[in-house]
């Protein structure tokens, strides 16, 4: 049970500012996902949480409490780590129970535990193993399993599943949320995969070079972006961002229009274009059409199997209601 | 990717390599196992014929064997410790970042670089000496009588001189092992609650664990041999003799060719005995 408070906090190394004063509240229970483009300053912001770097200027609170410079172990956060740190050395029973160990707990109740720990997270056969015989995912759940036995105030995760093949990411993404619904401890998330943020966040956090571009749940953030980053960043594929004399026909520097906003015809419509390449998914299809206006082509869902051959002329319709317009500076305009 | 023709062309192009080792190693060998069934005397008679286990018997039996295998096992053990204990705490020191880190890196393996007999001439003559040695200018500052370090304690003076030759290449693999630790394995015991001498007692020397091995290994087998250390500074004398030291007096002081092979014998089953301890506990820690 804990909420963390993070004031005006900063972190320099050297001279260079990572992250310029910020500040953050995370509830009681809430799924936080941290996302921005590597280096964007998320896994320091982590880092300075868990208490593995010393904060710059501002405070950190736990509960209330200033924790400030208290030492990691004693914030009672757990952390996940990206490669895993499992100590090579030990079998995965040791590796679980190496903080209840440390934490001077009998070897009985520390057995318990780790039994327990070991039947959520599907590991009881392996306890006996050293993970240098375990597969990624298995490695993987032993790293949450060393985090779930110390029953921590808050989970940290740094980008864990960035090792794992495609398949076996889907997988570990729904058993985290799994687990963040039965544990409902805070958890922080720390990714550069916005479809991992969108997914299991119920706050996502946008980050670039150490600002807080926006915080919001993952609707707010695709249905009305701050700025025209976060309006990249977020969504799959890209939104469309179109500046010049077709953005400033809305009395703005820039639109948005995501693919799934835009009608395609080959009759009739706004903007006239040729087709380049087609993304065919079965489900739908994404058509990259060049326009006269804009180098960059502009992508478009269209529902179910559409076949529009490679340089055939189109006409796109953008959704005015779902048209999104930047200021010169790329903030929203309401 | 091999063909028959190509293995046995390897084979005939590997062919001089591998009798001009074999001549190395075996001459040299079977030359000692035959003088040692020998009495050869070069100054008083020269070959007398054979005498069948004799040397074996007369060298165990003699006064100076059991106590040459001891001295031999405290230096060898002595120096042993005191480079791994120290060698642990040097590199876990020059892997920490500070200014100057290159330069005393590179200083620091400069002892290694310094041959034996140097090394022990500059000991004797500048550290320990009772008269004129810096320990003895050392003992007189503070008032008290100096230490005749290589007659009075002759095997700690033996093992401190080897110690310091030895120290830099224990450091230097220990370091190795020390930088291929991943961070976030400590980082992970911190939060894990362990504290300072927690993560160095759980996380760092069982990391290390292999390269001490490695480190005690080769050392033994080094150390088994030394010879120039103790022949320039005391010369066998003051219980410092080894068992190297011993069958080098009975071949040139004694002038007992048959005595100083079947020495070396001895020596050639007790390095075996040792490597082949040390290679199980290496293999164990390599296979893990």
């Amino acid at each position: 049970m804990s909420h963390i408070h993070l004031k005006d906090v900063s972190k320099k190394f050297g001279d260079t500012e990572v992250i310029p004063p910020l500040n953050l509240e995370i509830k009681d229970g809430e799924f936080v996902v941290f996302v921005g483009p590597s280096g964007c300053g998320k896994s320091t912001l982590l880092r300075l949480i868990a208490g593995l770097e010393d904060v710059s200027s501002g405070r950190i609170l736990i509960n209330g409490e200033d924790a400030t410079e208290v030492s990691p172990a004693k914030r009672k956060l757990a952390m996940v780590f990206q490669s895993y740190a499992l100590y090579p050395h030990m079998t995965v029973r040791k590796n679980i129970a190496f903080p209840l160990r440390m934490a001077g707990l009998s070897s009985t109740e520390q057995g318990k535990k780790v039994e327990d720990a070991a039947k959520v997270l599907n590991l009881s056969e392996y306890l006996d193993r050293k993970p240098g015989q375990l597969s990624g995912g298995q490695r993987q759940r032993v790293a949450i399993g060393r985090a779930i036995v110390r029953e921590p105030q808050a989970f940290l995760f740094d980008e864990p599943l960035s090792n794992l093949d495609a398949a076996l990411r889907v997988g570990m993404r729904v058993e985290i949320s799994e687990l963040h619904k039965r544990l409902a401890t805070t958890m922080i998330y720390v990714t550069h995969d916005q479809i991992e943020a969108m997914t299991m966040a119920d706050k996502i956090v946008v980050l670039q070079n150490g600002r807080i571009e926006q915080v919001g749940t993952p609707l707010d953030l695709y249905r009305s972006p701050l700025n025209v980053f976060v309006a990249g960043f977020i969504g799959s594929p890209k939104m469309n961002i179109i500046e010049g004399p077709q953005a400033s026909k809305y009395k703005s520097a820039s639109i948005g229009i995501r693919p799934e906003h835009i009608a395609i015809s080959d009759s009739t419509g706004t903007w006239k274009g040729t087709i380049g390449v087609s993304e065919q998914l079965g489900s739908d299809t994404f058509f990259h059409v060049k326009c006269e206006f804009q180098d960059q082509s502009i992508t478009v869902r269209a529902i179910g199997g559409l076949e529009l051959a490679y340089g055939q002329t189109v006409f796109l319709t953008p959704e005015k209601e779902h048209l999104h317009r930047f200021d010169k500076d790329g903030l929203r305009i309401k | 990717m091999s063909t028959q023709q190509s293995r046995s062309a390897a084979k005939v192009m590997l062919a001089p390599a591998v009798v001009l080792l074999m001549a190395w190693m075996l001459v040299p060998l079977s030359m000692t196992l035959y003088f040692s069934f020998k009495k050869y005397l070069p100054l008083r008679g020269g070959d007398l014929g054979w005498v069948g286990f004799d040397n074996y018997t007369r060298f165990v039996s003699s006064s100076s064997f059991w106590p040459a295998i001891g001295t031999t096992l405290l230096i060898v053990g002595g120096v042993l410790f005191i480079t791994v204990t120290l060698g642990i705490l040097f590199s876990l020191l020059l892997n920490q970042p500070f200014w100057g880190q290159g330069i005393v890196r590179i200083m620091f393996i400069a002892p290694f670089f310094v041959m034996p007999t140097v090394s022990g001439l500059v000991w004797k003559n500048m550290f320990m000496d009772p008269v004129n040695g810096f320990f003895a200018h050392l003992s007189r500052a503070f008032g008290s009588e100096p230490i005749q370090w290589l007659s009075q304690e002759s095997i700690l003076s033996l093992t401190i001189i080897l110690s310091w030759q030895w120290l830099p290449f224990a450091t230097l693999i220990l370091l190795t092992a020390i930088q291929s630790l991943d961070s976030e394995q400590i980082e992970a015991a911190e939060m894990d609650g362990a504290r300072l001498l927690g993560r160095f007692w759980f996380i760092i020397i069982p990391h290390l664990a292999r390269a001490i091995t490695i480190v005690i290994l080769i050392q033994t087998i080094f150390l088994l041999a030394i010879f120039a250390e103790i022949f320039v500074t005391t010369a066998g004398a003051f219980g410092t003799k080894t068992l190297t030291y011993l069958i080098f007096q009975r071949v040139l002081e004694s002038q007992n060719v048959g005595l100083g092979s079947a020495g070396g014998v001895y020596a050639i089953i007790l390095a075996n005995i040792i490597a082949i301890f040390l290679m199980r506990i290496v293999g164990k820690n390599l296979s893990d």
